[in-house]
């Protein structure tokens, strides 16, 4: 007896929770092929600007959470990730048309990826920081701080899951939220990764992931007065000139677009990028 | 005007409910005369609340909303911990909502606990409205607000210390265990005698707004049954809630308190005011609020005499929509006070 497919039908990941886009637009996803695949939500500027509002109202939380704890957290993604594999690996057979070994390849190198950016989240401020000489009784050092909301339009070629996963961990290391727009044609990755957020230890909002065209909501997110970073890693193809224009206008701190298959590779600059330094002076114990 | 209008519109307040009751404000007259009322259609006024929500509000039409709303806000502070320094920084932010633009229209009122009145007044100074057309008002919250649970005598000088101090209005709470336990007419005695208190030296009178608190009333029919008794009682303003219990106010809460004011327009030709508090937050819920005041009672209504809202983050929402309309971006909250 022949069966009839269900295809689905993704939603956005916004808060911790999946809305369909409040415009109400979905799009094709299809193979590599060309074969319809299933339908993703078409986000439209107002889901970015929502997205962007739970972030900011997730942000005291992560930024507050102890380094360690947040290392333990994203390590806990890494482990859920390897749980669906087979998962993931069949979507990037399908969307990319590589092979299952190139595919799983991918994978790995994603969640290896991650669990590497997770171990930084406890160590990066003892490398990036600096308790600077001085001539006086006291104490200055310097700490860097999460900058806050950082918006990302993850990379649109090369692997879809370690080109998100590469472009959203180290965001996160230091304790920012993190608005990804993801790869528009091969979005599969991205709401796989949604659903491994949604059931993982990461607070609702930490990450919100949009799908649909990066082109339609990078202007809005450039130039949004709440967002303090943008990743344009994976704006390449867009008019990224106007779009570092409109984030300078709100003093948002920009990552240049990055192209090939080394693009956010992985390195303690990524995580640095989104810090802002906080120097402070303290008195010595008056022994 | 019909020609019962014309007659009703001859009296005075007491003579007026006197006409209608036929006969004093007793507990059974007033029983008779507000059980009488037809009930309300709970599930058709959710519906014709959701549907008048549903209006989509956009670019001109949306920025002229906007700058209503700001002139219908009663910015308030109603804080255990507020401190003159509160008020102050209040009253600043509501001579100037958004000093990074001019043309940003003032707030209607300040809505602040008694005691505070005399700073809310002073740091106002000239742009204290005190019973003209322009400037901004201070109101008071008095009667043992939000609780209501004091004798008449300690709520009339609670009233009487606000007025003397310069508030314009007072907001006061009804007896709600005196109303749910079908003591309509201590109600309506104790609205009469806080209008009273509400007389100025110079004989003109503070508006008085009426705290229904609809979050205990428990049914629609019972608000409706409030809201008569405060306008009937001599009430200015209805207002939904004290703002310190949830919920607060909702739309059709509120479009049912419309429906009695409109009701007592065509009954009287006399025009009552009706304040939704609490739990307004976004531009887009007051947006609804507009529309369903301009749809219910009509727009001659969107007027700081006859609509306001009781309101403190709701200012920072409309501002940053605001300056999304002016600059074309998406603003954000560092571009806005901490209140």
């Amino acid at each position: 007896m022949t069966r009839l497919a269900v295809p689905k039908t993704y939603k956005l990941y916004i808060g911790g929770k999946f809305p369909r886009s409040e415009s109400g637009r979905v799009y094709e996803i299809r193979s590599h092929g060309g074969d319809f695949l299933a339908n993703a939500a078409k986000a439209s500027r107002k889901d970015a600007r929502d997205a962007v509002v739970a972030a900011r109202s997730a942000l005291g939380g992560w930024a507050g959470a102890t380094a360690y704890n947040r290392g333990q957290v994203l390590y806990r993604i890494a482990e859920l990730l390897e749980g669906r594999r087979v998962q993931f690996i069949d979507e990037i057979v399908q969307t990319e048309g590589v092979t299952t070994a190139a595919a799983s390849a991918q994978v790995d190198e994603a969640i290896d990826r991650w669990v590497w950016y997770a171990g930084w989240a406890d160590k990066y401020v003892q490398v990036a920081g600096n308790a600077n000489p001085v001539s006086g009784p006291y104490f200055n050092i310097s700490v860097p701080e999460p900058t806050g909301v950082v918006a990302i339009i993850a990379p649109q070629s090369g692997g879809s899951l370690l080109g998100l996963v590469s472009a959203v961990a180290p965001a996160l290391v230091a304790g920012n939220t993190v608005v990804v727009v993801a790869n528009e044609t091969m979005p599969l990755s991205a709401v796989s990764l949604g659903e491994v957020l949604a059931t993982s230890d990461v607070p609702g909002g930490v990450v919100n992931i949009l799908t649909g065209s990066p082109a339609e909501m990078a202007p809005w997110l450039a130039s949004h007065a709440d967002v303090n970073a943008i990743d344009l890693v994976g704006a390449g193809d867009l008019d990224w000139v106007h779009l570092q224009i409109d984030a300078a206008e709100t003093l948002t701190r920009v990552l240049q677009p990055e192209n090939g298959p080394d693009a956010a590779s992985p390195s303690l600059a990524r995580i640095v990028a989104f810090t802002e330094t906080k120097t402070i002076w303290h008195t010595k114990g008056l022994i | 005007m019909t020609s019962s209008q014309s007659a009703m519109a001859q009296l005075d307040t007491g003579e007026r409910a006197l006409a209608l009751l036929g006969g004093e404000a007793t507990d059974a007259n007033l029983r008779r005369y507000l059980h009488g009322i037809p009930g309300i259609d709970a599930v058709g006024l959710e519906q014709r609340a959701a549907d008048l929500g549903s209006r989509s509000v956009k670019t001109s039409s949306k920025k002229w909303a906007l700058d209503k709303i700001i002139s219908l806000i009663d910015l308030t502070t109603l804080e255990g911990a507020d401190t003159p320094g509160k008020v102050r920084s209040l009253v600043g932010k509501a001579l100037t909502p958004d000093p990074g633009d001019p043309a940003c229209p003032r707030v209607a009122a300040v809505c602040v606990y008694g005691d505070l009145v005399p700073i809310a007044v002073e740091a106002l100074g000239s742009s204290h409205a005190a019973g003209s057309a322009t400037g901004i008002n201070v109101a008071a919250v008095a009667t043992a607000f939000p609780s209501g649970r004091a004798s008449l005598a300690v709520k009339l000088a609670d009233v009487g210390d606000a007025v003397t101090a310069g508030a314009d209005e007072i907001d006061m709470v009804i007896d709600r265990g005196a109303f749910l336990s079908g003591r309509f007419g201590q109600v309506y005695d104790e609205i009469v005698a806080v209008k009273e208190a509400c007389k100025r030296a110079d004989g003109s009178y503070a508006h008085l707004k009426v705290i229904l608190e609809t979050g205990e009333l428990n049914t629609y029919d019972n608000v409706r049954r409030a809201s008569w008794l405060a306008i009937l009682a001599g009430g200015d303003f209805i207002k939904t809630s004290t703002g310190k219990m949830a919920p607060a106010a909702t739309l059709p809460v509120t479009l049912s308190m419309l429906e009695v004011v409109r009701d007592w327009k065509r009954l009287t030709g006399a025009r009552v005011g009706v304040k939704p508090a609490g739990g307004i937050r976004t531009s887009k819920d007051a947006i609804k609020y507009i529309v369903t005041v301009a749809e219910t009672v009509g727009e001659e209504w969107l007027t700081p005499s006859l609509f306001r809202f009781g309101a403190s983050s709701l200012l920072n929402d409309v501002l940053m929509q605001r300056q999304k309309m002016t600059t074309g971006h998406y603003s954000g909250p560092d571009y806005v006070t901490i209140d």
